[in-house]
């Protein structure tokens, strides 16, 4: 007798190495499918049970997954995009040429880069929006929110890095003007421009600098709160669902899922 | 009186207690150590960037009533009925370099609009203040020679160079 693939899948997952990796084992009983989040590094940031209904779409329209998505591609088109980019002022604007018409599938590396951090900018609004009118943000989880602000700077901060790396026009003078906002900032406002910049004015300084901010600080920062943020969403509770909130807690936040006032 | 002192605080502090303030002030002084440095460390020390003094050649290069425009180093030389003079380029608004529109006779920016007479006075905004007008003097050479990093009073007699 043939054997079927899921046949096959399960003697791999019976073999010595697999079950030297996977910790959790095999079959399909509660617990074991609850171990094998939980004991995963990369899972057991996320709750162990989730609600079927939380995972519908309706629930959160998946805006903060999708945000997530956007970050992943980012990560994985920006890294390549390094490695024909000197972060120099002689080069910068004739390797983005490069990008854009010489290198192969450059132009659809760099395209896809930067439609993916507009989407990531639409996204963390939307997601925000979203979170705001479902109340999400509320008790417990208002700390949740506060690193949701500093992940959205962050988002608008790489945003901001990146528009200089193309180094162009455009790029320049926009720079020239944001730093300038960044002057505005009472007493310390030259010295942040100036520290910003590493000069007195857009140069050779200042493009290394926001290609370092951009492709080493602000990411690690960002994948930091990020790791943050989904621990934060099991601690408090996992997914916010009005209905199964404590009753302490509901009578607190001050409304029913109805939308009436709790008695 | 001293050792009195002295005394009080050592009864009060066990061994465990000394050594863990002790561990935290080292550590803080550390903290505070390591911030001045790197403070120190991101501020560039030596600046690669262009000298603030330029040399904008002969003044028999810019005619009289003329308004010339140095886009590379961001000055106006503006040679008037008074004499030469030279005003910053980059609007007081957010730093674009504004320029010289000869048909309305105006200095205008690119980025936000702001409109500037060719003596610096703001017409309107959003720029808060007028264009600075910068040090001019003419050298043993007899070039025109521009310090961008003094600025000096608007039309005021010395702020002219005669030649």
């Amino acid at each position: 007798m043939a054997k079927t693939v899921d046949q096959y899948f399960d003697e791999l997952q019976q073999t010595r190495v697999w079950r030297s990796i996977f910790r959790s084992g095999t079959g399909s009983s509660t617990l074991k499918r609850a171990l094998a989040i939980q004991q995963n590094v990369f899972l057991h940031l996320f709750s162990t049970k989730v609600r079927t209904r939380m995972l519908s779409f309706s629930a959160t329209w998946y805006l903060g997954t999708l945000t997530l998505g956007t970050f992943l591609i980012l990560v994985a088109t920006g890294i390549p995009l390094m490695l024909y980019y000197h972060p120099s002022a002689p080069q910068a604007y004739a390797d983005t040429k490069d990008l854009q018409f010489v290198v192969s599938s450059g132009m659809f590396l760099r395209n896809l880069h930067r439609w993916s951090a507009h989407a990531m900018v639409f996204l963390v609004f939307a997601h925000m929006f979203k979170v705001f009118y479902r109340g999400a943000y509320r008790t417990p989880r208002e700390f949740n929110w506060v690193i949701g602000v500093v992940l959205l700077l962050i988002t608008l901060l790489l945003s901001y890095t990146g528009y200089l790396l193309p180094w162009d026009q455009l790029a320049y003078w926009a720079i020239t003007v944001g730093s300038n906002i960044a002057s505005a900032v009472p007493v310390i406002g030259d010295k942040i421009h100036f520290l910003l910049l590493g000069g007195h004015a857009v140069n050779a300084n200042a493009l290394l600098r926001f290609y370092v901010l951009h492709c080493m600080i602000l990411p690690l920062t960002a994948m930091f709160f990020v790791a943050i943020h989904f621990w934060r969403i099991r601690k408090d509770g996992g997914l916010y669902n009005h209905d199964s909130e404590p009753a302490t807690i509901r009578a607190k936040n001050g409304r029913t899922s109805s939308g009436k006032e709790a008695k | 009186m001293a050792e009195e002192k002295k005394g009080e605080l050592g009864s009060d502090l066990t061994r465990r207690q000394f050594f863990t303030k002790l561990g935290l002030g080292s550590l803080s002084i550390a903290a505070v150590g390591t911030a001045a440095f790197s403070y120190q460390y991101l501020e560039p020390n030596v600046l690669y960037e262009p000298s603030p003094v330029v040399n904008a050649g002969k003044p028999d290069r810019y005619p009289l009533d003329s308004v010339t425009l140095d886009v590379n180093n961001g000055i106006y030389i503006i040679h008037s009925q008074e004499g030469y003079f030279s005003l910053s380029a980059v609007c007081t608004h957010l730093g674009c370099l504004t320029a010289w529109k000869q048909e309305l006779g105006i200095i205008a920016c690119p980025c936000h609009g702001s409109k500037f007479e060719t003596n610096g006075k703001k017409i309107e905004g959003p720029a808060p203040k007028p264009l600075p007008w910068k040090r001019v003097w003419i050298n043993d050479d007899g070039d025109v020679l521009v310090d961008r990093s003094t600025d000096v009073p608007a039309l005021a007699r010395d702020s002219f160079v005669r030649v």
